[in-house]
């Protein structure tokens, strides 16, 4: 089962690739615009080995990786404060739907401002971005943890901290693990934004605007993108990985096993 | 001694799950409750327990008026699979209460072991609760309770979902325990047979909401025996005395009106509300299990 979803998942890849090449090497799209596929491939494994490319890789999965660190140290704790005390979670609900709208995107400009370095920038931009998704997971596990697990601990006479730490955090932790996923991949569309836009001195939105300079390679255009996807698609499946290790009664418990 | 006068208790949707209920127990006392389902038995536990405050009434412990969960308390919940925590192995399920105890992790790991030889359970330990049958599940909240030793234990519809046998082992476990550690046991069930086997006295609830439509005496000896016991003429007449009180209380229609049902009936039944028609969906027509 897992074998042929492999398989058929590499077809559909390699398929794509074939038609993208014919595409481009028939004439039906100009060649410049969109370089065969098999170009724009063998670039990509150039810039695997690529110096600059890695330093500008590098300086971005910083950013990421910082600004989503920051916004996961702040949005838990906040999140589990709002939603233990109904008063401030009662306050707080028309400010969070308020601001979870708000693409972090538009906010570049002001980021610019605010912030002198370009690292900061991103940082703040990504922090407000994941900010949301896990605070607002954070929130919606703690008002469903079940109850009854609640009071049974209460039960043996411990406290509010206990039951919140021993009880409510543990069984609302899938949920704020899948909002720091969702955090993620929202942060790395985040970063290579603010690139594209602010500049600064490394990055791979940075990478992708110098293709762009004189001419225009868009052969390493879509070569940088690749790698910016397939950032994308590593983080994704590493956190989906951790977070099966991490909750496996979560899943095994959902499927139905006992 | 535990000591309940007028308990009422309404839920925030108004439905009246208990109506000026009083009760009396002693300390060192198994009482049986029995009462058709929904009648108010695991939300009257609840009241006793501290986890909800009672709408009306008082309730105390050891002359304190109960505010809060007392000390030395445990309850095994109805809803034992919801009670348990997925994301600990059942020995480390068994053994968190008793960091209130002040023990060290090895004494509780011992404990919580020999907690779980005592329901039958020696070799689950290291598995994690959704790995277990609903009845092992059971047995591992029934542990977690008696690892605690509490001085008060409320235990709600204990053995629902074990088979006879293991029934009647835990049964006897909860006898052995009570005489051995002197504890006050409040247990809630469906089975008559049990609530007689079991208990110093058993007390029927009537139909909802909950108030104490009977309260006897189980005048059988202390020493009870699996098979003996439940041949003995007085706890055949008791089975029947409580089966038709909780007839009587369920007010099946066409079943004897509760003041016509014998038994040793509260004096106040003459003021009994909520004599109409029933609002509630009788599943289980009285609560009532088939007698053996
Ligand atoms: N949290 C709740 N909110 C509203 N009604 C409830 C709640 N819990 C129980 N009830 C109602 O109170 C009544 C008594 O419930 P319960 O104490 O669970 O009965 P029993 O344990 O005797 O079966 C039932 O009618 C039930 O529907
Ligand atoms: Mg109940």
């Amino acid at each position: 089962m897992r074998f042929r979803r492999i398989v058929y998942g590499a077809a559909g890849v390699a398929g794509l690739v074939v038609v993208l090449e014919v595409v481009s090497r028939t004439g039906l799209v100009d060649d410049t615009a969109l370089p065969p596929a098999s170009t724009v491939l063998r670039e990509a494994g150039r810039l695997a080995v690529d110096q600059d490319f890695l330093v500008d890789v590098g300086a971005t999965l910083k950013a990421w990786a910082g600004g989503l660190l920051l916004s996961v140290l702040v949005a838990v704790p906040l999140g589990v404060l709002l939603g233990s005390v109904p008063v401030l979670n009662t306050a707080s609900r028309a400010l969070v739907e308020l601001c979870r709208p708000i693409p972090s995107v538009a906010l570049i400009p002001l980021a610019t401002i605010a912030f002198s370095t370009v690292v900061q920038q991103k940082m703040a931009l990504i922090f407000y971005a994941c900010l949301w998704p896990i605070l607002v997971n954070t929130l919606y596990a703690l008002r469903d943890v079940d109850p009854v697990a609640k009071e049974s601990l209460r039960s043996f006479g411990f406290g509010t901290p206990a039951v919140l730490w021993r009880v409510s955090l543990p069984s609302a932790a899938p949920f704020i693990a899948t909002g720091v996923r969702i955090a993620a991949s929202v942060a790395l569309i985040v970063v290579i934004s603010t690139e594209l836009v602010a500049g600064g001195d490394d990055g791979v939105g940075l990478y992708l605007n110098e293709t762009q300079a004189g001419g225009g390679r868009n052969d390493l255009l879509l070569a940088g993108a690749c790698w910016a996807g397939a950032l994308g698609l590593v983080a994704n499946a590493g956190l989906i990985w951790l977070e099966r290790i991490a909750f496996r009664w979560q899943s095994a418990r959902s499927e139905g096993v006992a | 001694m535990l000591q309940i006068t007028g308990l009422t208790h309404s839920y925030s949707d108004g439905h009246v799950a208990i109506d000026s209920l009083d009760l009396t127990v002693a300390d060192g006392e198994l009482l049986s409750i029995v009462g058709p389902s929904g009648c108010g038995k695991s939300t009257l536990l609840r009241c006793i327990a501290g986890l909800i405050r009672p709408t009306g009434g008082r309730i105390t412990l050891n002359g304190a008026a109960v505010d809060g969960v007392p000390d030395d308390l445990a309850v095994v919940f109805q809803d034992y699979s919801r009670s348990l925590f997925p994301w600990l192995t059942v020995r480390d399920n068994v053994a968190l209460p008793l960091r209130r105890r002040g023990k060290s992790r090895a004494e509780r790991r011992a404990a919580a072991q020999e907690a779980l030889e005592s329901v039958g359970l020696p070799d689950a330990g290291r598995k994690y609760p959704w790995q277990l049958s609903g009845g092992m599940q059971q047995r591992v909240s029934i542990a977690r309770a008696l690892a605690y030793r509490p001085s008060l234990l409320l235990m709600d519809e204990p053995f629902g979902s074990v088979d006879a046998q293991t029934r009647e082992d835990l049964e006897d476990l909860v006898l052995q325990v009570h005489r051995a550690e002197k504890m006050t046991i409040l247990l809630v069930t469906h089975d008559i047979d049990e609530s007689v086997y079991v208990g110093d006295r058993v007390v029927v609830l009537n139909r909802s909401p909950a108030r104490v439509h009977a309260d006897l005496p189980v005048t059988l000896s202390a020493d009870r025996d699996q098979i003996e016991t439940r041949g003995l003429p007085e706890f055949v007449r008791l089975r029947a005395e409580v089966g038709r009180l909780v007839r009587g209380g369920a007010r099946i229609p066409g079943a004897v009106p509760a003041g016509a049902a014998g038994g040793i009936l509260k004096s106040d039944i003459r003021h009994q509300k909520g004599v109409g028609p029933d609002t509630m969906a009788d599943s289980e027509s009285g609560g009532t299990r088939p007698t053996r």
